[in-house]
């Protein structure tokens, strides 16, 4: 085991963390600010995915294709606000948990009937390679636009809530909803805003994972269930956390993965360690979560005072 | 008395029913249960396909009779597989069962059939254990066992000398099988044998794995979805040009050629027919194949097609008499027409003895990516497991 693999492994987190802060953004956004659970989050993250294929095909060039998809799934984000899940913020988690559960067998349906099961969304030509980054060390060149990619939009994030009046708002709102709305906040028209924030990002995370990936019905309820993991561990309604969430599990998912196996080896017979590394590497995350909830009830970086 | 004259009636009446029953049927019901939508829909349409372009080339018959082909969605779900099993068989009354993509759905659903003395003809999934001990004389494998095309991969990787050979797999029984098969007949050193998960899409940690161990070649069972992201990122990581990547035949066809494109090239690969098979089956099959659906069939679609082939030559052979399993069996075990794989014999369990040959990915005269065959691995090949086969 060398210092290379290491830090190819390392890389390998940090792009699979940064592309889950994308989708856990939003999330927890929505979560932190409205107090909704909203489980069709996913859902925005295909569309955008499918959206990309789509425009992709129709301009010949990934990037208008990609730049076309995200304001397309905010404005679709959008409506979806406005016309369903504004009526469910009055209700408790269990009905909008149920609620929004339809909606994800809704969407998945309407878009097996607009796009098909799935789609394509061929890597750009001049990014299907490696890049030598130091000697030995040959690394995806299409990974490492998507780690730039998720600390652009990072900065981006931060700089908007951190320092600007909208920015402002939104951390009011996260903090205290009540308090905010006492203080004249147009809370409606924050929430629209936020929401479709959120489905943007999800968007720019469909359309960049989907070259790696696949475009296809469901792919946006397992990375789902990490988005929340993500949240959770980070703290509800906080960027930071989210993005802090991200790296962890996404480091944590990478290298468990990658070395565990290994690391039983050591210790036990290989076809145990065969069979109990993949095994372990999967609840590696849902162990730091739990160990997180124990220490931290409100996770990593609470928004709430 | 009196009801001792009536089950004489009755039992007369019956056995009449039954005579008549042995008459020729006018026409015939199939019941064909695939994987037809979900990430994995390609491999069950190509079968579909190829077992509907048979009964349409005979003029919608098939054995001579009208052909009834009752097309049903498996969902890649087992519980719905036996459903529309237990439909076809009970409600619907089928002659013969075939279609299943999967070893899994296979193995929930043929039980029904067996039970009601159904043939169930497989043109796909031959799982280990029916092969061995569970072997059932109702099962008739139109495809190959599960285990033989990595058995040939595995002898590939020995003839060409490949000393450290690096394993990937998923997390469930086939993909345990598999590895199992390859290293049956590969006599170098095994680096490792990673199971991923099942469903698994971003294979970023194991391929710095791969990288890390410099293995000189790599073998990897991944179906469906998991295998098109697999190569593309192993394409993409540059491991390329490093280590020779070796994949059991439906692992390089046309239905991961098509998303994953020229990457595809030079990769070799094992299976028991290709769409450039010289003998005049398997050209009117790839010419039809073309004409109707405008794609290259992939060997998913050609093992549809002959697992039509291979009920209507059982049909023609009992001159219609479906009824008389006992009499069709015999018929299929003859399996008298003309395989697009060419000649093969069925084994004691119904699972082919066949040749099994080498591929690779090339472009062909059109400029379109297609599998070459360059050579036999397998001549007469059967599979590990029949000696434990009862079956008479």
């Amino acid at each position: 085991m060398s210092w290379i693999l290491i830090l190819e492994q390392s890389l390998n987190g940090l792009q699979f963390g940064l592309m889950l802060f994308l989708l856990a953004a939003g999330l927890t956004l929505v979560f932190g600010i409205m107090d909704m659970i909203n489980l069709a989050h996913g859902s925005l993250y295909m569309l955008g995915a499918f959206l990309a294929s789509m425009f992709v095909q129709l301009t010949g060039s990934f990037v208008a294709g990609v730049l076309l998809a995200i304001p397309a799934t905010a404005l679709l984000g959008m409506i979806l606000e406005v016309s369903v899940l504004r009526t469910l913020y009055a209700r408790d988690h269990l009905s909008q948990v149920l609620a929004t559960f339809a909606l994800i067998l809704i969407i998945n349906e309407l878009v097996r009937l607009a796009w098909g099961s799935d789609a394509a969304l061929p890597m750009p030509a001049a990014l299907s390679g490696p890049v030598e980054l130091l000697p030995g060390l040959r690394y995806p060149s299409y990974r490492l636009v998507i780690i730039g990619v998720g600390f652009a939009v990072a900065a981006l994030l931060y700089f908007l809530v951190a320092k600007t009046k909208v920015g402002m708002l939104v951390r009011a709102g996260a903090s205290n909803r009540e308090m905010a709305l006492a203080m004249g906040v147009n809370i409606k028209a924050l929430f629209t805003a936020v929401f479709g924030v959120g489905a943007a990002l999800c968007a720019l995370a469909g359309a960049m994972l989907a070259p790696l990936l696949a475009v296809q019905v469901g792919m946006g309820e397992n990375i789902l269930i990490l988005a929340f993991v993500v949240i959770v561990i980070g703290g509800i309604g906080s960027i930071r956390g989210a993005l802090v969430g991200a790296l962890l599990v996404g480091v944590v998912d990478t290298i468990g993965r990658a070395f565990l196996p290994i690391a039983l080896g050591a210790f036990f017979q290989p076809r145990v360690a065969s069979a109990a590394g993949p095994a372990l590497a999967s609840v590696m995350i849902y162990l730091i979560m739990a160990i997180v909830l124990y220490f931290r009830p409100q996770g990593l970086f609470p928004a709430r005072g | 008395m009196r009801s001792r004259v009536l089950r004489a009636i009755s039992a007369a009446g019956i056995a009449a029913l039954l005579a008549s029953a042995s008459q020729a049927a006018d026409r015939i019901k199939i019941g064909f249960i695939s994987t037809l939508s979900g990430p994995n829909a390609a491999i069950g349409v190509d079968i579909r396909d190829g077992f509907q372009l048979a009964v349409k080339l005979a003029g919608g018959k098939l054995g001579a009779l009208p052909a009834e082909v009752l097309v049903g969605d498996d969902q890649f779900k087992p519980d719905v597989g036996r459903q529309l099993a237990e439909k076809n068989v009970k409600l619907d009354k089928v002659n013969f069962l075939t279609g299943m993509v999967f070893s899994n759905i296979m193995l929930a659903s043929v039980p029904v059939a067996f039970e009601s003395k159904i043939i169930y003809v497989s043109p796909n999934a031959a799982p280990s254990p029916f092969a061995g001990k569970q072997c059932n004389q109702y099962l008739f494998v139109a495809s190959w066992p599960n285990d033989a095309y990595h058995e040939a991969a595995g002898q590939h990787a020995t003839n060409r000398g490949y000393k450290n050979t690096y394993l990937i797999a998923p997390n469930y029984q086939a993909g345990k099988d598999s590895l199992t098969g390859f290293k049956r007949f590969y006599k170098g050193n095994v680096v490792a044998e990673v199971y991923t998960q099942l469903g698994q899409l971003d294979y970023s940690a194991e391929l710095a794995q791969v990288r890390a161990a410099r293995p000189d070649a790599l073998y990897i069972f991944l179906p469906g979805g998991m295998g098109i992201n697999f190569i593309k990122q192993f394409v993409a990581a540059g491991l390329s040009s490093d280590v020779p990547l070796i994949v059991p035949g439906f692992g390089s066809d046309q239905d991961i050629i098509r998303p994953v494109g020229d990457a595809m090239l030079g990769l070799f690969d094992t299976a028991h027919w290709a769409s450039d098979f010289d003998n005049p089956a398997s050209k009117k099959f790839v010419a039809a194949f073309e004409k109707e659906y405008k794609r290259i069939p992939t060997v998913f679609a050609a093992q549809g097609y002959d697992a039509a082939l291979l009920i209507d030559a059982a049909v023609r052979d009992v001159k219609g008499k479906v009824e008389d399993v006992e009499a069709v069996r015999k018929a299929m075990k003859a399996a008298r027409f003309e395989s697009v794989r060419g000649a093969f014999k069925f084994n004691k369990n119904q699972m082919p003895i066949q040749n099994y040959y080498l591929r690779v990915v090339a472009k062909d005269g059109q400029g379109r990516i297609v599998n070459k065959t360059i050579g036999t691995i397998f001549k007469d090949h059967g599979d590990a497991y029949v000696q434990d086969c009862e079956m008479k």
